[in-house]
């Protein structure tokens, strides 16, 4: 080591500091010019982290169960008589979808309907959040061999969550519906009108585009469409519902606060490079 | 190396066991910064949980800079920058700027706060939170030549100042329970 005199010593050591200050806004220009060297140290550091949140996920949940458990002892008899009332409504329904099913067979037999090809899919854990202050992602650990691509699509039980962005060597990236640079082509169930949904950050992502003399009716149904090669059509989305000013948003049927497990989609997509990946082609800056 | 400049003398030379204590008391703000940091991130599953991250790290910077700025020098504020932008999905070098600048005006103001209680390094943490928060915000918008809502980083400055204290109690135990190299 170089021995200095102690007042050398002083003047490095205060100038440490305001170097460290330019290497930060150099580290943004860098950041900036070459996206793809974040994007990888993220997904090595998810890499190596996400197998110590996938063991903490199990006590971690157990945990909350637990917590919730407590809630719910609170309102059981509530809760119950609620369940009854939908139980009953369902059933209503189910017959319905039940003689509705038949007879879509029946009339897709009679037209020499072609089927849909049926997707793969696999089932990852959610293991930690990955949007942080300004995105909304999640981070699913999917094990070493997996064969998930970027731009496969994302569902939980009940509705589309994301598409997956970045894929590391364990860890996946799943960019949801709500954060800001999501936009995905829909469809309103009812009157069969295209529109765009995008996403805002916030709990519920904005409907825009819609054409003209067609009006997102509340608690309208939103699927996805098969426009721009992006998504299959018809995976549930969510309902509308209008704000205050009357601006129409879709309540996401997914758990998007609370996602455990998704199911990754490969419908052999290739028409749009998920949001993520787009930003990286050259020219676009 | 400080600690021979500091007392000249003839001294035992330092067994293996001494050196890694001496070691361990040196790393110890930082190593304790970026456990908090990973422990952030791992899935309780709880509202907000994201702006956790950024609102710790500054604190205990802010906490280990005031109190035991010998233990982290700005090269290991640089490191936590860059961990925070990982970790947090900012664009790299915004965290690690923010955080230079809450270091350095911990520096400046250390000799003051020192001698204060704990309610006034609480108080000025609060306008360094709220700086932090609208710096970083601001630099997002900047870098990814986005609006974002404004409301988050209000959130997150009013969180930060808040969550100081909780923060406080227990890093000020064991700043003293984990004594500095030099102090013995």
């Amino acid at each position: 080591m170089i021995r200095l005199s102690i007042p050398a010593r002083q003047a490095l050591s205060k100038l440490t500091l305001p170097v460290l200050v330019i290497a930060a806004f150099g580290l943004m220009l860098l950041g900036k010019a070459d996206t793809i060297l974040a994007e990888r140290a993220r997904m090595a550091l998810n890499d190596s982290l996400g197998p110590i949140y996938a063991v903490l996920a199990e006590p971690l949940g157990a945990i909350r169960k637990a917590v919730n458990d407590v809630g719910d002892m609170w309102n059981l008899r509530a809760e119950n008589a609620k369940l009854r009332e939908q139980n009953e409504y369902l059933r209503r329904w189910q017959s319905i979808a039940l003689a509705l099913d038949a007879e879509n067979t029946r009339l897709k037999a009679s037209l020499n309907w072609i089927p849909d090809p049926t997707a793969n899919y696999v089932t990852a854990r959610v293991v930690a959040d990955a949007g942080g202050v300004y995105a909304r992602a999640a981070l699913l650990e999917i094990g070493p061999n997996h064969s998930i691509k970027k731009g496969e699509i994302a569902l939980d039980e009940r509705g589309l969550v994301g598409r997956v962005t970045e894929v590391g060597s364990r860890t996946a990236r799943v960019l949801l519906i709500t954060d800001l640079n999501s936009r995905i082509p829909v469809i309103m169930e009812t009157s069969r009108a295209r529109a765009i949904l995008v996403g805002t950050n916030g709990p519920r992502p904005r409907l825009l585009y819609w054409p003209e003399g067609v009006q997102p009716q509340e608690g309208e149904r939103i699927v996805t469409s098969a426009e721009a090669n992006a998504f299959p059509a018809n995976l549930p989305i969510g309902t509308v519902t209008h704000t205050a000013n009357g601006v129409p948003e879709v309540q996401p049927f997914a758990l998007l606060n609370r996602l455990e497990v998704v199911r990754i989609f490969d419908y052999g997509m290739g028409g749009v490079t998920a949001p993520e990946a787009e930003r990286h082609t050259p020219g676009r800056h | 190396m400080a600690l021979r400049h500091r007392n000249p003398g003839i001294r035992p030379r330092q067994t293996l066991g001494g050196r890694l204590d001496h070691a361990a008391r040196v790393g110890f703000p930082a190593t304790c910064t970026i456990l908090l940091m990973l422990a952030t991130q791992a899935p309780f599953g709880i509202a907000g949980q994201a702006i956790m991250l950024p609102a710790i790290t500054l604190a205990c910077v802010w906490f280990w800079s005031l109190f035991r700025p010998a233990s982290m020098p700005p090269a290991a504020v640089f490191g936590i920058g860059v961990l925070l932008d990982l970790l947090g999905y900012m664009p790299l070098g915004v965290s690690v700027l923010v955080l230079l600048v809450a270091h350095g005006i911990a520096r400046r103001w250390r000799r003051f706060l020192g001698q204060q209680g704990f309610a006034m390094t609480w108080l000025a943490f609060a306008p360094v939170a709220a700086g932090a928060a609208l710096v970083a915000w601001a630099l997002v918008v900047a870098l990814t030549l986005r609006f974002m809502p404004p409301g988050v980083a209000i959130f997150q400055a009013v969180l930060t100042a808040a969550f100081y204290p909780v923060l406080a109690i227990p890093l000020a135990w064991a700043h003293r329970a984990v004594p500095e190299a030099e102090a013995i």
